[in-house]
């Protein structure tokens, strides 16, 4: 439990320290990619899940990751085509890319009831990490009215997705 | 066959179908930012829930006991009539955090 937990929190602070808590402000082209790209890493742990998870609880998790994630992607490519900007890449999309696919390795490995578990902490984790960078940086950095709005949507149904994730892993213990 | 009769059926038929506009009501009931509302509402059988997804997801109003499954679209309203009477707790079976309760008097 100790050791987990500790395990959690590094993970955690690794995620926010390298990739999401920089100084420098950051632009809207470069928000919009850091979101879409935060969905983009949600979409693929689910179409793993929807693979390789064997309960249904955590199946029916991912299949509505993959939609939400998809739903919300499709309306922030809708709203950067209308406002004309252009996402653009950056460290912190790198980064977390980089940390989403060496996770997406690791999960891989695994089968079964671990698997499942791996899937859904880490699940919590992701949402908890993403919500705190859309609350106390992408949120307040965002200039754009609609990107802002949009933004605050996305961490509403974010949020509702840490808690769905939360009940889910709670029911497997 | 027998005029009588088919009138007084006919003039049932209108009550009935008279009946129930006359007392059924509509209500709305919101889907916006992964949350319904209002989360405790009541009706009566033979009114009509308008249901309102105001986000850019799917969201389903799905009763417990299965007396309904409704499915709506992002930015979409169904209307459905409320045939039997009871307690129902109801959730989205996309997002099982957004719960709510309906009452339905017969
Ligand atoms: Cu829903």
């Amino acid at each position: 439990m100790f050791v987990r937990l500790s395990i959690a929190v590094a993970a955690l602070s690794v995620l926010t320290g390298a990739a999401l808590a920089q100084g420098a402000k950051l632009t809207d082209p470069q928000i919009a990619h850091i979101a879409y790209t935060a969905g983009v890493i949600d979409i693929n742990a689910a179409k793993q899940a929807e693979t390789k998870a064997s309960n249904k609880d955590v199946k029916a998790f991912a299949k509505d990751m993959a939609r939400d994630h998809e739903a919300v992607n499709k309306q922030a490519l809708d709203l950067v085509k209308k406002l004309k900007v252009t996402p653009e890449d950056n460290d912190t999309s790198k980064a977390l890319s980089k940390q989403a696919a060496d996770k997406l390795a690791e999960l891989g490995k695994l089968k079964g009831a671990a698997y499942d578990k791996a899937y859904i902490d880490n699940e919590v984790a992701y949402h908890k990490t993403v919500n705190t960078a859309l609350e106390t940086q992408l949120i307040p950095s965002a200039s754009n009215p609609e990107l802002k709005s949009l933004l605050q949507t996305g961490l509403k149904i974010f949020q509702g997705h840490q808690q769905h994730a939360e009940h889910v892993a709670a029911g497997m213990k | 066959m027998l005029p009588g009769r088919y009138l007084a059926t006919l003039a049932l038929l209108a009550l009935g179908a008279l009946a129930v506009p006359a007392h059924a009501a509509t209500l709305r009931i919101v889907m916006e930012n992964m949350a319904i509302s209002p989360a405790e509402a009541s009706a009566k059988v033979g009114d009509t829930i308008e249901w309102v997804n105001k986000d850019v997801l799917a969201h389903t109003a799905t009763a417990k006991n299965g007396d309904f499954d409704v499915t709506i679209a992002p930015k979409q309203t169904i209307r459905s009539v409320l045939i039997k009477a009871g307690t129902v707790d109801y959730y989205c079976r996309y997002h099982p955090n957004m719960k709510a309760v309906l009452t339905i008097a017969p």
